[in-house]
């Protein structure tokens, strides 16, 4: 019951500079790929992670990046493969998640602010 | 056993006198009233005739001397006298023939106080809310159930209770002589052996055969129960030994034993000193927290014993055993610890490993501890055990294993500890605390950072709403009873908990279906304190048996509801989208059986038809807030109230 969908090495696993060649993606497919194939599942709607997965809103990988962790997962998360779902399909979900907004910090959060201040 | 008195009906000897006045004193609910007229003007269904012989019979004057069977001291009213003097303050049940008899004497003879009687809509409900209850009140509530099919519904929720070591009483009814069964209902409502289906998860069972052996045995039984490890205990009522009167030779005999608690068990005093010098040698000590304080005194042991050694404190959220804005709360890691002390930890093998990912070959196990750290247990768990159901878990392999309670040890720990500490020792532990401070304090930070992500998402985040709700409750005297698992175990990270009643932990064995009823059952606990109960109620879980929404109407118990409507069994969802990636298949299909979607269902109504005020679904985070502060104005007025959110997974 307790496992856990951790990504913990999912933003320090491939930035990689110099595979920054893939052709844009399709933003709006990507969200229905996102929500089609149960990323929400573990990472949120939002994409800001969980108790299952790791947040991937505002994503820091490239879509290369992307595509290798999803292939080979460093963490807990299930491998997805090509046969599921294909790079290039990720490479949309790539350009969706860098859709999602990133959070406002926590000190323009009144409630939020409130609880730093304890 | 006395056979029954007849007599005639010149001479009808029907209740008098103590019992019958106690019953005067019970007043009917206004809910209850309306309920029986909303009877009357149901629109009747048509039912059969009565037959010539049926319509004679009932219309005929009666014959002058007629034997019936009345007796005016059934032995269920001594039953009574026993329960009471266990000091019950509640009795759950859904009604049952079977325990008709002590049920009958429990509202008349017993004026229904002490305990005073819960309408439960499923078994599964009535153990759930005696599970919740006793985590608040550190007492068992009496739980009364059919020996068969009462106790098979109610079954899966004594597991639960037993998986997180809590005391349970349960009197199960059964007609064990075949001549008193009036039907074949009651031929399929018996049992040779009533408790032998939960005889693998609870912790002693007796069936008396007489009045003197149900007292003996229901006495022991609380005992039993209330001896760490405390576990539920079962003892059945036989229905003709309810029915039938007290018999003449006993009645004047009968006595009660003295209940006597047994001091729990602590740590044998040279494993205990040996522990000490451990931890006070030790540079980087970590304490981890299982199911350790069963009362509040156990969180003031901690606080001690964490300041002592200057250690930090993993809390696995079976309790409130820790403040969480201590500056030693989770301020450690169990992989950079030289000693690592696991306080009622029933999972201890897992704190100590982890296994191959999900998206490996094979199940292969990795210690995670430093190859020189020691581990040292303090378990009630090692004082008994079953082998049958495996919520023991797995063997793990520590240097020091102490079989005893944690908390009754606690205060010779702490003792034997401050005798080893030197003053040299003690500053260079304060130097210790004041890093992990430092740690603490920068790990609540970056949960709040965290908690500021979909802040304005729809569906609601789960953080968002448990800030929403901090926000509106921090003023109060406020306990969270429900679990925090399956919100990220936000609450936990944005909260304030520093009292014991404020957090009860999960299910026990993760049995689903606990949630609802074991927070109405802690709701009723925190009453009589004016405690605000706050109930983060999954969806998955309230539709096992909703019916307790009802009871918690009914009985006039105050708690705010917040449902975590996340539209699935969640859980499961994540489950099978894991088989189908690793089938390489469909996983775009995980929802089909797990989804609770399509239509969704309106909480907010569900509630309503209970009988509880409620709002929503609201999916704007922005309305929130302000839903919540309005049922819990209805909660502070002594009713419970529901707030349907839809949200994020987890």
């Amino acid at each position: 019951m307790h496992r856990l969908f951790l990504l913990a090495s999912l933003a320090a696993a491939a930035i990689i500079p110099g595979m920054s060649q893939t052709p844009a993606g399709d933003a709006a497919n990507g969200k229905r790929l996102f929500l089609r194939d149960g990323c929400y599942e573990c990472h949120g709607y939002a994409g800001q992670g969980g108790r299952d997965g790791a947040r991937i809103a505002a994503i820091a990988l490239n879509p290369q990046g992307l595509i290798r962790y999803v292939r080979a997962p460093g963490g807990a998360m299930p491998a997805y493969t090509d046969k599921v779902i294909t790079d290039r399909e990720l490479t949309d979900i790539h350009a969706y998640l860098q859709t999602l907004p990133k959070a406002k910090p926590a000190k323009d959060i009144p409630l939020l602010n409130a609880l730093e201040k304890k | 056993m006395a056979k029954s008195k007849k007599i005639s009906v010149d001479r009808r000897g029907f209740l008098k006198g103590a019992a019958a006045g106690a019953a005067a004193l019970v007043a009917k609910p206004e809910a209850a009233k309306a309920q029986e007229a909303a009877e009357v003007h149901r629109p009747a269904t048509p039912a059969p005739l009565p037959g010539a012989k049926q319509t004679a019979s009932e219309t005929a004057p009666p014959p002058p001397r007629l034997d019936v069977w009345t007796t005016d001291r059934p032995g269920s009213d001594f039953m009574v006298d026993v329960v009471k003097t266990l000091g019950f303050e509640y009795v759950a049940a859904n009604p049952g023939s079977a325990f008709r008899g002590i049920h009958e004497s429990i509202i008349n003879y017993g004026g229904n106080k002490a305990p005073e009687l819960l309408t439960c809509c499923h078994e599964e409900s009535s153990i759930a809310m005696a599970h919740g209850y006793a985590k608040i009140e550190g007492k068992p509530m009496l739980v009364m159930a059919h020996g068969t099919v009462g106790l098979q519904h109610a079954s899966m929720a004594i597991y639960n209770a037993y998986a997180d070591r809590v005391p349970i009483y349960l009197l199960l009814g059964n007609i064990q002589d075949v001549a008193w069964r009036r039907s074949d209902v009651e031929w399929a409502h018996s049992v040779q052996d009533a408790a032998s289906m939960v005889r693998d998860y609870t912790k002693w069972d007796d069936a008396p055969v007489s009045l003197g052996h149900f007292a003996e045995s229901a006495v022991r039984a609380y005992k039993i129960a209330m001896t760490p490890p405390m576990e539920p205990v079962v003892i059945v009522a036989d229905a003709v030994m309810q029915e039938e009167p007290i018999p003449t030779a006993d009645r004047g005999r009968l006595t009660i034993p003295k209940l006597t608690l047994a001091s729990p068990p602590a740590g044998d005093y040279g494993a205990v000193k040996q522990a000490a010098k451990m931890l006070v040698d030790a540079e980087n000590p970590v304490i981890i927290a299982g199911r350790v304080a069963r009362t509040p005194e156990g969180v003031d042991l901690m606080i001690q014993l964490a300041e002592t050694l200057q250690a930090p404190v993993l809390d696995r959220h079976f309790r409130m055993n820790f403040p969480t804005a201590h500056p030693l709360y989770n301020a450690g890691s169990v992989g950079s610890a030289d000693v690592v002390l696991g306080l009622e930890v029933p999972d201890m093998w897992f704190v100590t490993h982890t296994q191959t990912p999900v998206n490996r070959m094979g199940m292969e196990a990795k210690r995670i501890t430093r190859t020189d750290a020691k581990v040292i247990t303090i378990f009630a768990g090692d004082l008994s055990g079953k082998s049958n159901y495996q919520d023991f878990g797995r063997y793990d392999e520590v240097d020091l294993a102490i079989a005893a309670d944690a908390q009754a040890t606690l205060p010779l720990l702490i003792e034997e500890c401050r005798k080893l500490i030197t003053t040299d020792r003690k500053s260079a532990l304060k130097q210790r605390g004041a890093k992990l401070a430092e740690v603490s304090k920068r790990n609540r930070e970056r949960d709040i950072e965290q908690a500021a992500w979909a802040w304005d998402a729809s569906p609601i985040s789960t953080a968002r709403m448990a800030a929403e709700l901090w926000n509106q409750i921090k003023t109060e005297d406020w306990s969270l009873v429900s679990d925090v698992t399956f919100v990220s175990w936000w609450p936990r990270r944005l909260w304030d908990f520093d009292k014991h009643y404020q957090f009860i932990g999960g299910h026990g064995a993760y049995g689903i279906g606990y949630g609802a009823p074991a927070a109405v059952g802690a709701a009723l606990a925190n009453k009589k304190h004016g405690r605000i109960s706050v109930n983060i109620q999954c969806d998955g879980d309230l539709n096992y048996a909703p019916g307790v929404l009802w009871t918690a109407a009914h009985h006039r118990i105050p708690m705010l509801n917040i449902m975590h409507n996340n539209r699935a069994y969640h859980q499961e969802l994540m489950y099978v989208e894991d088989m189908a990636a690793r089938a390489r298949r469909g996983v775009d299909r995980a929802g089909i059986g797990t989804a609770i979607s399509d239509p969704n269902i309106d909480y907010a109504m569900m509630a309503k038809a209970y009988g509880m005020f409620s709002e929503g679904p609201i999916d704007n985070p922005n309305d929130l807030g302000p839903a919540i502060q309005r049922a819990l104005e209805v909660v502070k007025k002594g009713e419970p109230a529901m707030i349907d959110v839809v949200t994020q997974p987890r």
